[in-house]
């Protein structure tokens, strides 16, 4: 892989007033200000919304699904499993 | 005499049914309209050229919608002015059946769009003017021009937004980036003097609360690109001649090949509908 | 939709060593429509399928901008322009939103992206051909969302949730498309003797390579079984070509066209239209490569990101700048 990973936000939206801030779905940007026109520009095309969170998609901690059987680490930590959650050492390369 | 001053015309109780204010001749404002028109068509022409073209699918998503924006204010500009000429020429028969000498968009908006960095500086550059062109227009004696300019004023906003977060990203990124931008500023500067001129037609209408004066927004501009500038660690490009003609329909050479391609499926079948 | 018959050539993989205890639960969440989500336990064969498949869509979409931008500078209407560029643009979205909901099962957006471009992964059939006249703006969106549509409405009930979710507000924006190249036929067939045959040439040109797009018969195809067991697909590709083609020829009729098919016909004891032999030689042509546009939509695709790869170090390379600058601020109060 020779590009860098441009970092992952997880996009929230509130539709209308009084309405909760609903997840739906995520954006790359490589950051915060860019984030957020991205959501704005690629969630709220068909006027759907008063208000935009973004967050990195690396500072969401998820609860353990149901089914707590794990073939390897626990992904407790993390929404799921997106390449840059996880730190490689630099000798190990690209991966 | 800024639209901000105590310039409120007689004019300012005509209905939007009425047309133009009373004092103001048709002309005057069918060009106007025209001018305001081929600006927004011309550089949502270029914008689209980026569709799959983008660094990222985001900002291809993001050009696009700088393109929609300026199209959608060409067509309420060309429906006026096709009412207020009152020869029942509608909007598609006034983007597609007019030659380049008849067309009255700034030089600015019709250079190519090279690359992202260009694109983005000929934004700014553009931006940073229509914001508060806009915003001034809505409060136009002409109930009219002051509902375009209202409506556009919000979006203009956001493009200003976006260039200019871009431009700063772009001047204080990397060695490559900051070199091409400064080289894109410089490159399109000359053009930038036409902004601000006005031809006697369009004097007389600013003079009447219609149009906006575009010298009263010099220094509001100059102020967002040193704001910008200083931010990406660009330096204003020096000032020298200014590019002018646009307005007069004498344009550079790329217009007539922008024209060409745009016209030509609807010029190859008059009077068909699609 | 611009996933069928994309799966057929590739072998299967080695027998499965999943726990035969977990397999059963999930199998019987998959059963109870219940949705399986990215932290879920899957079967390594779901993930790796779900991940060819909705990275193949998300590849589909993006591909797609191709043919279709190819006339947004000639759109003849001020009206049409505007529609085909907001068009595109959701096609765009739609890339975006398939790009997401595949890298919630581990791999990253940029990986797919290289396997694109280095040709190591498909993308439908259908956008290999070449768009010839405005009146190929309409036949896509008429006959090629038409498709799409076919597959994607059942997809909003894919048994993993990022995908149904993702399929649901793609649906939801799709709705505009196939009306709007339906709409462009019928005005054309409506308007002068040069639209007209305009619209009947690229319905000639279409009609086949639309058909192609459901994928050749489940007979054929290894993983078929596997993917309606774990409610990834649910209609076979014959079931949803006749569908298809059952919707889609009454609609041509109505506008006065003829479909480029001999054997044409339709059966009242069954109430199916019947159509001629498909050609699977161009089919399996197309997707080897050697369709009309392959290298060009290739080559405009690698050219966009290459162009674009300076810009994204800027993005990041201020990103970093900005970061460390923001670290170094109490230091500096001290």
């Amino acid at each position: 892989m020779s590009e860098p990973l441009m970092p992952l936000w997880e996009v929230f939206i509130r539709n209308r007033s009084g309405m909760p801030h609903k997840h739906c779905g995520s954006v790359h940007a490589a950051d915060a200000t860019m984030a957020l026109q991205a959501a704005r520009d690629v969630y709220t095309r068909r006027g759907e919304s008063v208000s935009i969170w973004v967050t990195p998609s690396s500072a969401i901690t998820a609860s353990d699904p149901d089914d707590k059987d794990h073939l390897f680490e626990p992904t407790a930590s993390k929404p799921y499993r997106h390449p840059t959650f996880y730190t490689v050492p630099d000798e190990v390369g690209h991966m | 005499m800024s639209m901000g001053s105590a310039h409120l015309s007689t004019s300012a109780d005509s209905s939007a049914s009425l047309g133009p204010a009373p004092h103001a001749p048709a002309a005057a404002v069918f060009g106007y309209l025209l001018s305001l028109g081929d600006d927004a068509l011309v550089l949502g022409h270029r914008l689209s050229e980026w569709s799959g073209r983008g660094p990222t699918l985001e900002e291809d998503i993001a050009l696009s919608n700088l393109a929609l924006d300026l199209i959608g204010q060409a067509r309420l500009c060309y429906a006026y002015a096709g009412e207020v000429e009152g020869e029942g020429r509608d909007e598609d028969a006034l983007a597609y059946l007019r030659d380049e000498h008849a067309y009255r968009n700034l030089l600015l908006l019709e250079q190519p769009n090279g690359d992202f960095a260009m694109t983005m500086a000929r934004h700014l550059l553009y931006a940073a003017f229509l914001d508060p062109y806009f915003k001034a227009l809505a409060a136009s004696a002409d109930p009219r021009l002051a509902e375009i300019g209202a409506k556009a004023a919000k979006e203009m906003a956001y493009h200003l937004r976006h260039a200019a977060e871009w431009v700063i990203r772009l001047g204080d990124g990397t060695e490559e980036s900051r070199t091409r931008t400064a080289a894109a500023l410089d490159e399109l500067w000359m053009y930038t003097g036409e902004m601000f001129e006005m031809d006697a037609s369009e004097t007389l209408l600013a003079a009447q609360g219609i149009a906006v004066d575009r010298g009263s927004l010099r220094p509001v501009w100059e102020a967002t690109l040193a704001r910008v500038l200083a931010e990406a660690t660009l330096a204003r490009p020096a000032d020298r001649w200014m590019q002018c003609g646009g307005r007069a329909g004498r344009h550079s050479e790329h217009l007539g090949r922008l024209l060409a391609e745009m016209q030509v499926l609807h010029r190859a079948h008059p009077g068909a509908s699609w | 939709m611009y996933t069928q018959g994309l799966n057929s050539t590739d072998a299967a993989g080695p027998a499965n060593a999943d726990d035969p205890a977990r397999l059963a639960r999930f199998q019987g969440k998959v059963e109870a429509e219940d949705k399986i989500e990215p932290n879920d336990w899957m079967p390594e064969a779901y993930r790796r399928t779900l991940m060819r498949q909705i990275s193949q869509h998300a590849h589909s979409e993006v591909i797609g901008m191709q043919p279709e931008g190819n006339w947004l500078t000639r759109a003849p209407s001020l009206r049409r322009k505007a529609g085909l560029l907001a068009k595109v643009q959701d096609e765009a979205g739609h890339g975006l939103y398939l790009y997401a909901a595949a890298e919630t099962l581990g791999i990253s957006r940029e990986e797919m992206v290289e396997q694109l471009l280095a040709g190591k992964a498909k993308y439908s059939s259908i956008f290999n051909y070449p768009t010839l006249s405005w009146a190929d703006i309409g036949a896509i969106g008429w006959l090629v969302d038409g498709a799409a549509i076919m597959n994607q409405i059942p997809l909003c009930r894919c048994s993993f949730g990022p995908y149904a979710r993702a399929m649901i507000r793609i649906c939801k924006e799709e709705s505009f498309h196939q009306r709007q190249g339906y709409e462009i036929m019928l005005t054309l067939c409506n308007g002068t003797v040069a639209q007209k045959q305009m619209a009947q040439d690229a319905l000639n040109r279409f009609w086949w390579p639309v058909l192609m797009m459901f994928g050749p018969s489940d007979r054929e195809s290894l993983h078929s079984a596997d993917t309606m067991k774990w409610k990834i697909k649910r209609f076979s590709n014959d079931d949803l070509r006749q569908k298809f083609i059952d919707a889609t020829v009454p609609q041509g009729h109505y506008l006065g066209l003829t479909f480029p098919d001999p054997e044409l016909a339709f059966d009242a004891a069954s109430g199916h239209w019947h159509t001629g032999e498909i050609d699977w030689s161009e089919f399996k042509r197309v997707l080897a490569g050697d369709g009309p546009c392959n290298r060009q939509r290739m080559h405009t695709r690698q050219a966009a990101h290459a162009d674009g790869a300076w810009v994204r170090e800027a993005a990041l390379a201020y990103a970093a700048k900005r970061a460390k600058r923001a670290n170094a601020l109490p230091q500096a109060a001290e």
